[in-house]
């Protein structure tokens, strides 16, 4: 994009209520932070998230087609990462409800700029960068959760980096939520059976219609050779996309933390025990903690339990948490050396996942 | 994917505190708060009958 477009852009979107700094509601759109992994295999069957953090696939349990989720760093220029798929299973025959939606799912506090569903409201501009093994179109979807409401367009991927710019009218109808829950989403259709490409696509906002949503796509699973990659992901108040804001990797991964962490407790080296509180509860179960978060969650978060000993050479003990926004503490689930201020035995993490 | 799902109780031995969920294998603790996205599925399968909430042994 030139910079006199670039430049006009922007402008016209400061006069439709965006632009500046902050224009970006996408979180980790560079695809920078992947605290859980950097590569997942074998996916296909089951929703969530494996790698690049934010990132969440929906997809049907009956899905045959099976691929490779990762951090890769073929990249446009001035990106350092772009986020693939790569098929491994192929499915030529496609069953009804089968599909594969790479997507976000965005707070209904972080897209009230949009103004949705009042006589202000806003258009969305979304643009990204895509390349594939070979030509092939897919879906992007804008999707008001809280209203049941959905709007469409296709795009282009090519062996080469492109950058997709696209726009997408006001919705004057379905005010979103402002509040920390799953709002609104940005979901990108790669593979669909009949019951997602037997309509017609909505090209202004329309009530929820699974037949709509995928009219037109190729599909993801037609040959193991079929790559996708995207990276420069931007989702923005305005009439005309411009170019992606980048912002420091902190930045990026703190935001990322709102949703999940992994808070790691590392022993101390000058002693045999972790450098941990550990008290006593009244029923003779250990305490450990509180172990206060980065950054406050949206909600309260799931932590995956820990097992680990107590005091040097002695056996291991599983935690379990209770957990608030701010901060969790762990208790053992069985009773154990009571009277004792025991450290913890090693190194441990806190996995702590309040996604949407 | 959602495996098994059994109640918590805190020190009085009668408050439910968390659900003790076993995810993908790996067991959680997964406090009932609605905005919590597993509690909301977990509410959601047991309202769908296909899931069902144990006691604690």
């Amino acid at each position: 994009m030139s910079k006199a477009a670039e430049l006009a852009n922007l402008i016209g979107n400061i006069n439709a209520g965006g632009g500046g700094v902050n224009r970006n509601v996408i979180i980790n759109g560079a695809m920078t932070v992947a605290q859980r992994a950097t590569s997942a295999t074998g996916l296909g069957t089951s929703d969530g998230y494996n790698t690049i953090d934010r990132m969440r696939l929906n997809l049907d349990s009956a899905n045959a087609g099976r691929f490779t989720m990762s951090q890769s760093t073929d990249a446009p220029t001035g990106f350092a990462n772009s986020l693939k798929f790569e098929c491994t299973t192929a499915d030529t025959s496609i069953a009804a409800g089968e599909r594969l939606e790479l997507e976000q799912r965005i707070e209904g506090r972080n897209m009230q700029s949009f103004a949705k569903g009042t006589s202000s409201a806003k258009p969305f501009a979304v643009s990204f960068y895509v390349k594939g093994n070979a030509s092939a179109t897919y879906s992007c979807e804008l999707f008001d959760g809280d209203n049941l409401r959905q709007v469409q367009k296709l795009f282009n991927v090519t062996t080469d980096w492109t950058r997709i710019e696209l726009s997408f009218p006001a919705d004057t109808t379905g005010v979103l939520d402002n509040d920390s829950a799953n709002s609104f989403l940005i979901i990108f259709h790669l593979h669909g059976g009949s019951t997602y490409t037997s309509g017609t696509l909505d090209s202004t906002w329309a009530t929820f219609n699974n037949a709509n949503r995928a009219v037109g796509i190729s599909s993801f699973f037609d040959s193991t050779d079929r790559t996708f990659f995207i990276t420069g992901l931007q989702l923005e108040v305005g009439q005309n996309p411009t170019e992606f804001e980048h912002e420091p990797f902190e930045r990026t991964l703190a935001k990322c933390q709102r949703y999940y962490e992994i808070l790691s407790a590392v022993a101390s080296t000058n002693s045999l025990t972790g450098p941990v509180a550990v008290g006593q509860d009244i029923a003779g179960r250990k305490a450990i903690g509180p172990y206060f978060y980065k950054t406050e969650k949206r909600a309260a978060p799931t932590i995956a339990n820990v097992s680990i000993g107590i005091d040097a050479g002695d056996t291991t003990h599983s935690f379990v948490f209770s957990t608030g926004t701010r901060s969790t503490s762990g208790s053992s689930t069985t009773s154990t050396d009571i009277g004792e201020a025991d450290g913890l035995e090693g190194d441990f993490n806190i996995v702590v996942d309040g996604e949407l | 994917m959602i495996e098994e799902v059994i109640k918590d109780y805190g020190k009085d031995g009668s408050t439910v505190i968390n659900y003790q969920t076993k995810i993908d294998g790996v067991w959680h603790s997964v406090p009932l708060d609605p905005a919590n996205r597993h509690y909301a599925e977990i509410l959601k399968q047991v309202k769908e009958g296909t899931l069902t909430i144990k006691e604690a042994e």
